[in-house]
């Protein structure tokens, strides 16, 4: 029973820890914009517009959610969860935190320490597309089948990419738990083991969260917001949502492989995680506010050609050395 | 238009599912048209595959206007033509009347609307690198490219009392000098403006995206753009050194020292480059304009009720965006028999399905961007 109270906070904790963060990130992206674009961004809800992301919550949930009258009803409206559902779950297998001892009791700071973390991270993610394409196919609109066609492809090929630069980590911990990973980097962080590692996910990162300069399934400016146009009110909400939260896992992921998670000096090891965690989304800005967007084939044959080769070297050549090492 | 074909359907053995083609409409509702332009693309997946303009949506009949009105009348419709570089507009308005009469103009007139028709090539193409920027992708360089065109702007406040449609020009000069303080701003805009050139440059010229995107794209020859009669910085990325400012001098360009820039390959990217390099060759007029400023009148004598001598008239001016002319007919009455409006947009616009022929829809996007049109003069 103890047990079970214990999971159910920190279940609650740590989704509404997610959710709280991916609202102030959508503050934080207009302030980091407005500060390259030399404007100042949302300051009038609140000191600082820090209350704007409630403000904008309240909005769209008060709007009507516009239905177009050709699109397949039921999916278009569960799409979004789909897109959302995966994007939060995946955040429960990263550790946020060493263990705290509370009212006498050990608590790891992990949702749940699965033992296949990593590959319960890629289902997941590989589930969230299946929110973009089936909401694109649903609308029944072009623009929008265009956009969900660009996704599909995308995201198949750079989950491939993604996947196989963080084998190379996988293989020097010797775990597929992140627990375990996070254990491993007690003297040094996998950043300088797996430099060809860190950038090429860092890239992939992008590319999986359709960021800017990989944002071709929204495009603004050629498809009309892509995937969702014809969404409104909430169910476009929950996209916007699902898309911060798994900028924030993919954050979480990249700081828990590469740069020993909860791991640092003289802070807190929670303080230390959501620093990572935020710098990374601070990189996941700067670039969207500096970068030009990719066409279409480029992007493919950059995942294809450049991307999966060097993924594949690396974990070839991190093997090798693994086994020349014993 | 062309015709939907209602046989798509490929024929392949039943194993393979058939294809069809995808109709698109861009526009005339589409963030990337520039305007009330409507685009409708024929794709096979991405491909282009046809291409289709269909324009008229900001028609006003402003031709037909121009035969019911003064001359002088006439003026602030001119500004909605070109609305983004409306001195522009004026000044081949006037300049076209200006030579029905034959009259001559004072020098300090002249050098003021070369002065303030360079502004307007500065603030027409920093508008046309914000949204082409944004079209690709590139969103800072919008505002920043903003925060420079709203000095112009200003620039333009103090001088005409007007923003966008400012009814600079008068027939015969200006309505009045210019005040000191618009001068003073204006050498303080020039002395500041090429280091603002370097920011923008910084963040697209060698920028791999930026080139990917833009470089071997919307690709056209020499030869096909005189033979399309494309004018302007598209005429010039293709490598043909055509510039009316240079070939046709009028107001004070005889006097001034610029280079007209080309490109070699005719693309997205040495479209950028030739716009990017004018700017810089308008802020060295725009300073020469400045040094050299004459004193004297700045409106020549300009008889009460204006009625020019029968006959008809062709002149035209380097707009930003290309050959911008006027062809009026006059009966010897207050106002023009026939009023004709060459516009570049446009013409340019007519190479469009050239241009966007087998590439893919983010290319359609830049090359529109890359063509510069504005629907005020395209739809006039």
């Amino acid at each position: 029973m103890a047990d079970l109270a214990v999971m159910l906070v920190k279940v609650v904790a740590a989704f509404g820890a997610l959710l709280l963060l991916a609202a102030y990130m959508t503050w934080a992206e207009r302030r980091v914009f407005a500060l390259v674009q030399v404007r100042y961004g949302p300051n009038r809800v609140g000191p600082a517009g820090l209350l704007q992301p409630i403000a904008d919550g309240i909005k769209l949930m008060f709007k009507e959610s516009v239905i177009p009258a050709q699109a397949d009803k039921l999916i278009f409206v569960l799409a979004p969860l789909v897109s959302l559902v995966p994007a939060m779950a995946a955040f429960a297998v990263i550790p946020f935190g060493s263990s705290v001892t509370l009212f006498g009791r050990q608590v790891d700071l992990i949702v749940a320490d699965v033992n296949v973390g990593v590959l319960y991270i890629f289902a997941l993610s590989g589930i969230g597309v299946y929110g973009i394409v089936l909401g694109a196919w649903a609308s029944n609109s072009k623009y929008p089948l265009l956009g969900g066609l660009r996704s599909a492809a995308q995201l198949i090929s750079y989950e491939l990419s993604l996947g196989m630069s963080l084998l190379g980590v996988v293989l020097i911990a010797g775990s597929l738990s992140l627990k375990d990973i996070v254990a491993a980097q007690a003297h040094y962080p996998f950043i300088l083991l797996q430099p060809l590692g860190f950038l090429l996910f860092l890239v992939c990162m992008l590319a999986e969260t359709n960021r800017s300069p990989f944002d071709l399934p929204e495009a603004e400016s050629e498809l009309t917001g892509g995937f969702h146009t014809e969404y409104s009110s909430m169910h476009f909400a929950m996209y916007f949502l699902a898309e911060y939260c798994s900028m924030i896992t993919l954050s979480a992921v990249a700081a828990t492989f590469f740069l020993g998670g909860w791991r640092g000096p003289l802070l807190p090891p929670v303080v230390w995680f959501l620093v990572k965690v935020v710098a990374f989304m601070f990189f996941f800005m700067w670039v969207r506010a500096t970068t030009p967007r990719l066409r279409y084939d480029q992007l493919m044959g950059f995942g294809w050609k450049v991307l999966l080769p060097l993924a594949i070297l690396n974990v070839v050549a991190t093997a090798g050395v693994m086994a020349f090492l014993g | 238009m062309f015709e939907v074909e209602s046989s798509t359907r490929v024929e392949r053995s039943s194993v393979v599912p058939g294809t069809e083609e995808l109709i698109i409409n861009m526009g005339p509702q589409h963030p990337s048209t520039h305007g009330v332009l409507r685009v409708i693309l024929r794709l096979d997946g991405e491909t282009v595959k046809d291409c289709d303009c269909d324009i008229g949506f900001l028609h006003r009949g402003t031709e037909k206007i121009g035969e019911n009105i003064t001359y002088t009348m006439f003026i602030p419709y001119t500004d909605r033509l070109d609305y983004i570089a409306a001195p522009s507009s004026n000044l081949a308005w006037v300049t076209a009347v200006e030579k029905l009469f034959g009259w001559e103009i004072p020098m300090r007139a002249h050098y003021i609307r070369t002065l303030v028709a360079e502004f307007s090539r500065i603030s027409s193409h920093l508008l046309w690198l914000a949204t082409h920027a944004l079209d690709i992708g590139a969103m800072t360089v919008f505002l920043w490219c903003f925060r420079e065109r709203e000095m112009v702007l200003d620039l333009f406040e103090h001088a005409f009392g007007a923003r966008l449609t400012v009814n600079a020009f008068r027939l015969g000069g200006l309505f009045q000098d210019v005040p000191q303080k618009f001068l003073d701003l204006s050498q303080e805009f020039a002395d500041l403006f090429p280091g603002r050139i370097g920011d923008y440059e910084t963040l697209l010229t060698d920028n791999r995206i930026w080139l990917q995107r833009t470089r071997g794209v919307g690709v056209i020859s020499a030869d096909d753009a005189i033979d399309l009669s494309l004018t302007g910085p598209i005429l010039r990325g293709s490598g043909v050194r055509w510039d009316i400012r240079r070939a046709q001098p009028y107001a004070a360009y005889p006097y001034l020292d610029f280079v007209v820039p080309v490109g070699e390959n005719g693309d997205v990217y040495d479209r950028y480059l030739v716009r990017i390099e004018e700017m810089r060759q308008s802020t060295r007029i725009i300073q020469q304009c400045l040094a050299q400023l004459p004193k004297g009148p700045v409106s020549c004598k300009v008889p009460r009720t204006i009625k020019p001598p029968a006959g008809e008239v062709y002149h035209s001016i380097e707009n930003p965006k290309g050959e911008f002319g006027f062809y009026i007919v006059s009966d010897g009455s207050e106002t023009p028999y026939r009023v004709r409006i060459r516009p570049p947009s446009f013409v340019n616009l007519g190479g469009l399905k050239k241009l966007a022929l087998g590439g893919l829809v983010a290319d359609v996007v830049a090359i529109i961007g890359s063509i510069d049109i504005v629907l005020g003069e395209c739809d006039r």
